[in-house]
């Protein structure tokens, strides 16, 4: 038996009905759906082979053949954006994963313990916060090797603490309520309470930190890759197609400007689904509108 | 008040010293011998131990990491393997760089974002409003650094006003310099600037909505008076916090900047000292740029009290 009725449950129908009224809702939904299909598309087909070098082909504009023209190798650009999206989502993904099956549970705990352990779990998250990310994830994709698997280590390292922050906050907000005492009442321990009550409450909390974090993912492994610390050649990554880009921005300009709309693409999808979800699930959001 | 300033300081302190744990552990457990990266692969065992003794890199674990922090604490941080010359002198010099272009960066962006939220917040839900939103929106999405080519393209290769990366020092006079790190500067400060201008809008939009600004509206003061007076003095500790992480995020968003622009800043120093294994320059400057961060934060905790006096009253 849950106890979480706090606000009057709203119907899945209900929910959906608001959800395509919610205009930030359904771009991010179309444009989140669309790149990811886009990313499922490139294992099966990609209108060129990224792997293929057509040096006859280097660096021309858009074309009917090419739509968003073609590299310093004659590479497809269009192809190689389908490609890159693997990496990025794949990055990003497992990033917002091991932050969230680290920080969740930690700061579930913080809060459901109190007191010392909760004081001790918030100041190792302010150290965490102390070393700017960026940095840090520069250092430990420099010094443990670049490559995709350190990038995603680097990045979800840093998005521990932002989960155990955003979990406490939330459950440290449920735990005074009253089908917490009863549940207690009941017998339950302060993990069973956590997993059965708390959690199922700050999940809408959790989603949409988890969108934002996977936007910021996605603009962290580009700035890694653009590094060059990220994905290695041959596999095309967005970060590095504008590293690439940028020395022959006087000749072919399309080298850089469709590889980071493809970035301002996705991570706009992203924030405005997250947005959107806030919108449509949180009431207390709707107040602020 | 004392007791909330003591607190504060007290857990920055602490901070601090667990982060120079962190960072020396971390580089201690590193692969790879300094000496024998500055010897070259040539060298025999005992020049290299020879090397290691002078460097100090055989004493005592607990004596070296003494000896570090000290030396940070005396600003003597010892000297870079590759560059040859004291990392203190080299932190000088790229500090020139970096900190104004991050100081600059973080002017443009408030400078931009707290009109644009006061306009969106007073418009809520009307076409301004709408509009402003979207353009924040969408400029949380670009990654700075794309942006900055995009800048590169128009403002240096086609439009040809500005150099298209360098710094020229600021000997030359103070308007090069300055003209070099324009663009940088507008790179780094939009994308924050989208994110200041919304979390400006919600705090404000909040704070609109509380009895007190009723009451201030009610007994005659003219909108705008409301707004600047009562609301954005009460919605300034969401935008100080932002401020402040915005002010860290600079210092090591500079790193990716400051390459694209080929700028000889803090950034670019951390980022070769990184790849070329210069371990005293590495510790140096993130030890250095962490400080900068829990310093930025405490200055933004106290601030909060002087905001908001109801804090004061409070431990």
């Amino acid at each position: 038996m849950t106890l979480h009725i706090d606000i009057p449950e709203e119907t899945l129908s209900g929910i959906l009905a608001k959800a395509f009224r919610n205009t930030a809702f359904v771009t991010g939904f179309v444009i989140t759906v669309l790149i990811l299909a886009m990313a499922v598309i490139s294992y099966v087909w990609t209108p060129y082979d990224v792997t293929k070098l057509v040096i006859a082909d280097k660096t021309q504009g858009s074309s009917l053949a090419h739509w968003f023209g073609t590299d310093h190798f004659g590479r497809d650009i269009l192809s190689m954006i389908m490609v890159g999206a693997r990496n990025s989502i794949a990055v990003a993904l497992v990033a917002v994963g091991i932050g969230m099956g680290v920080g969740v549970p930690l700061g579930a705990f913080a809060a459901a313990r109190g007191g010392l352990v909760d004081e001790a779990l918030m100041r190792v998250n302010d150290l965490v916060f102390a070393f700017p990310a960026l940095l840090s994830a520069i250092m430990i994709t420099a010094i443990f090797g670049p490559g995709a698997v350190n990038a995603i280590i680097a990045i979800g390292i840093f998005n521990i603490p932002v989960f155990a922050r955003v979990a406490r906050a939330g459950a440290l907000a449920i735990w005074p309520r009253e089908f917490i005492l009863a549940a207690r009442a009941a017998g339950k321990s302060g993990t069973q309470i956590s997993i059965e009550h708390v959690l199922p409450n700050i999940a809408t909390l959790l989603l949409v930190q988890g969108t934002i974090q996977f936007a910021l993912g996605i603009l962290a492994e580009a700035g890694l890759s653009y590094l060059g610390l990220g994905a290695q050649p041959p596999m095309p990554s967005w970060g590095r197609m504008l590293f690439d880009a940028q020395t022959r921005m006087v000749v072919a300009p399309w080298m850089a400007i469709f590889p980071g709309m493809a970035i301002v693409i996705t991570v706009l999808g992203l924030n405005l689904l997250g947005d959107g979800i806030a919108d449509i699930l949180d009431p207390r959001s709707r107040r602020q509108r | 008040m004392t007791a909330y300033l003591l607190k504060r300081l007290a857990i920055s302190l602490a901070t601090l010293v667990l982060a120079s744990i962190v960072v020396f552990a971390v580089l201690e457990i590193l692969p790879g011998d300094p000496a024998r990266l500055m010897l070259g692969m040539n060298a025999s065992a005992d020049q290299v131990e020879l090397l290691r003794n002078q460097m100090g890199l055989n004493a005592p674990l607990l004596l070296r990491y003494l000896h570090w922090v000290g030396g940070l604490l005396s600003l003597d941080f010892g000297r870079s393997y590759t560059y040859s010359v004291p990392v203190i002198d080299l932190v000088r010099e790229r500090l020139a760089v970096s900190l104004p272009l991050a100081l600059i960066a973080l002017a443009l962006s408030t400078v931009i974002a707290i009109p644009v939220g006061l306009f969106s917040a007073s418009r809520r839900g009307r076409a301004g409003d709408t509009i402003s939103m979207g353009a924040a929106q969408l400029g949380v999405a670009v990654p700075n650094f794309w942006f900055a080519l995009m800048l590169i393209y128009v403002f240096a290769v086609w439009l040809r006003l500005v150099p298209a990366g360098g710094f020229p020092g600021w000997s030359p006079g103070i308007w090069p310099a300055l003209k070099s790190l324009l663009l940088p500067a507008v790179a780094l400060a939009l994308p924050q600037a989208a994110i200041l201008a919304r979390v400006t809008r919600s705090a404000l939009i909040e704070v609109l909505n509380e009895d007190y600004i009723r009451t201030a509206r009610a007994k005659g003061l003219p909108y705008r008076a409301v707004l600047w007076r009562h609301a954005l003095r009460n919605a300034m500790i969401p935008v100080l916090t932002i401020l402040g992480l915005q002010f860290a995020f600079l210092l090591a968003g500079t790193i990716i900047i400051e390459n694209v622009f080929y700028l000889p800043g803090l950034g670019r120093l951390v980022f070769q000292a990184i790849t070329q294994r210069d371990l005293i320059v590495v510790e140096s400057v993130v030890m250095l740029l962490v400080a900068a961060v829990i310093a930025v934060n405490l200055v933004v905790d106290l601030s909060y009290a002087v905001v908001d006096p109801r804090l004061r009253g409070r431990q």
